[in-house]
């Protein structure tokens, strides 16, 4: 038994000790991972083409990929390690302390609720869309998406991640699908790139616009390293969390590449950055009725594929702050049939679908991609906290990542342009949430934390940390 | 050193700091959008000739446009909709104060709150 697995934690109900159930294996970790980050292919990545221009978009894909693999890399270490319920939530708790284990919850709750925001106003605009009736809003579409997929959520992990990996393989097959489909390996029957993308339009506003498509960029794959929520339910968190995330990472590369390559020979770059579902519309553009009602198909599966592991993940997010007592410790009980975190998945549901209401989808991204740069800025420091206060050899690690600590200070630099880049039109809002953060941080130190049981935060068998 | 017994804290607290949570959250992401914070700072450069020639499109992305169903002009407010990248010195010195100050902040009480977790951890053993 690993490490890992003997620091699954319990929740007291009613008297008895009640844990979380170890039932995943990896292809449920990519399943959660994949299934959260593909619908970023069907929608937001775009919105990199609005601030850079088509050759900006291809730029940070790749770019941004090795912030993303830089990510896999920390985190499959880390969280082999670490393996407890609320991934990076529990990485902060034993390697940094309380204070930003409470910050990294707020950030992947943030992250996650806002991501499943803009899932459901995705599908909600895709339906309507379709429908194409007068007088249609999506209002009801979104509310069902949210309160099915809570409901999924409530009745169990194993369920939820099942029906992940079903929608999730179709979404992503349909990318293949529409990439073959247009004879990629020729130019000018179907696809016209060299048209579309010209020396003239391709970096419309030079290479600021590089630098500022990186906001969008994150769209991508935002959300792959929350394969790590599911530490605590994984049966060999060691072996099945870094070989999914590192799968899920290549399988996201992939499809940004095919995504990126159909759609911008398909349709100018100033429609491409402020569409609402560029797959779909690139099936439209084919010309061909199957590919525009498989991708209409993909897309809604996407969103709800994302949905539902954004439920998933921020809820044990929620969870293991009310089990540390971070937050009331009403949120940390498990349900006694079901086993999961009930009430904080039903506490996160109507906040879910208040801002669904009233954020619009670029807003709501927006807001999941500033917590999401939050927290990897996080990661970059904790990866070299982590070496320093526990070297190599002094505890027993599921996975070590090569050429540290190379991946953290790339990791680091690239977060520091995305800053940048959210800066660059969107600086209002950065500051406005960087606020907020600090604001409830002086909150829980100097008045949360003494709800806190000091000792019990460092749950795992490990030696005294060096310097300490 | 001595063990901490944190106090309990009763339901109405617990419902108090759960309020001042969903309040927090609200105030967080609802009032940029309700300030006008949030959003892109785009702004249209208009053309007095809305041809697709004018807004620089070739006869390709003319075509495409059409396949989708606009025309110069339902298309112009969209082409000519642009960001404009002026480095704005003030409020990026005030973003990088901002974010600098959180984070030391943030490690340093963190460290503190670290030094407390261990001394209990370890010299309870």
């Amino acid at each position: 038994m690993t490490a890992a697995v003997e620091t699954a934690q319990t929740t007291t109900i009613h008297g008895d000790r009640v844990s979380l159930l170890r039932v995943l294996g990896p292809a449920h970790v990519w399943a959660l991972g994949v299934g959260i980050v593909l619908v970023g292919e069907f929608t937001g990545w775009n919105f990199s083409a609005d601030k850079g221009g088509a050759l900006a978009a291809l730029i940070v894909c790749w770019v941004v990929g090795l912030l993303y693999t830089s990510v896999a890399m920390i985190d499959s270490e880390v969280t082999s390690t670490v393996a407890a319920a609320g991934g990076q939530y529990a990485q902060a708790k034993h390697i940094v302390g309380p204070l930003m284990a409470f910050n990294v919850a707020l950030f992947l709750v943030f992250a996650y609720t806002m991501l499943e925001v803009s899932d459901a106003i995705l599908l909600g605009d895709t339906i309507v869309a379709k429908a194409g009736v007068e007088g249609l809003t999506h209002n009801s579409f979104i509310a069902a998406t949210i309160v099915v997929l809570a409901w999924l959520n409530y009745r169990g992990v194993l369920m939820t991640l099942n029906v992940n990996f079903v929608i999730t393989a179709i979404a992503y097959v349909s990318i293949v699908i529409l990439f073959f489909s247009v004879s990629p390996w020729t130019q000018g029957a179907v696809l016209k790139l060299n048209e579309l993308v010209t020396p003239a339009n391709a970096l419309p506003y030079g290479w600021i616009g590089v630098i500022a498509a990186f906001q969008f960029g994150i769209w991508y794959y935002l959300g792959i390293e929350g394969t790590t929520q599911a530490a605590e339910e994984v049966r060999s968190p060691a072996r099945s969390l870094p070989y999914g995330t590192m799968a899920g990472m290549i399988t996201l590369l992939i499809a940004a590449a095919m995504t990126w390559y159909v759609c911008a020979s398909l349709m100018p770059w100033e429609y491409l950055g402020i569409t609402y579902y560029p797959l779909w519309d690139a099936g439209k553009l084919t010309g061909s009725p199957l590919l525009e009602n498989l991708l209409f198909i993909a897309t809604l599966l996407a969103a709800l594929a994302s949905a539902n592991g954004c439920i998933n993940d921020a809820a044990r997010a929620w969870f293991s702050l009310g089990r540390d007592r971070y937050l009331p410790s009403w949120f940390s009980a498990v349900h006694p049939k079901y086993r999961t975190p009930y009430r904080s998945i039903l506490f996160l549901l109507p906040i879910a679908l208040a801002f669904a209401f009233i954020a619009d989808l670029n807003q709501a991204i927006t807001f999941s991609i500033l917590s999401g740069v939050l927290q990897y800025t996080f990661m970059s420091i904790n990866i070299m906290m982590f070496r320093k206060k526990w070297p190599l050899g002094s505890i027993r690690r599921g996975y070590t990542h090569p050429f540290h600590p190379l991946p953290a200070i790339v990791l680091f630099c690239l977060c520091m342009v995305t800053f940048f880049a959210i800066f660059l039109g969107f600086g209002s809002q950065l500051i406005a949430m960087t606020v907020f953060y600090f604001l409830i941080s002086l909150w829980f130190h100097f008045y949360r934390y003494k709800f806190v049981r000091r000792g019990d935060q460092f749950s795992m068998p490990w030696p005294k940390p060096q310097g300490y | 050193m001595a063990r901490y017994t944190p106090p309990e804290q009763s339901k109405a607290g617990q419902i108090l700091d759960i309020a001042v949570v969903v309040v927090a959250i609200f105030v967080a992401l609802w009032l940029p959008l309700k300030l006008g914070f949030a959003g892109a700072a785009k702004s249209i450069d208009p053309l007095d000739a809305k041809t697709w020639d004018a807004l620089g499109q070739n006869a390709t992305m003319a075509s495409i446009w059409e396949k989708l169903g606009y025309t110069p002009e339902t298309a112009h407010d969209i082409i000519q909709n642009r960001f404009h990248y002026i480095i704005d010195w003030p409020t990026l010195i005030i973003m990088a104060i901002v974010l600098i100050a959180y984070f030391v902040f943030l490690f340093r009480a963190s460290d503190k709150e670290y030094r407390e977790v261990i001394n209990e951890k370890f010299d309870d053993k």
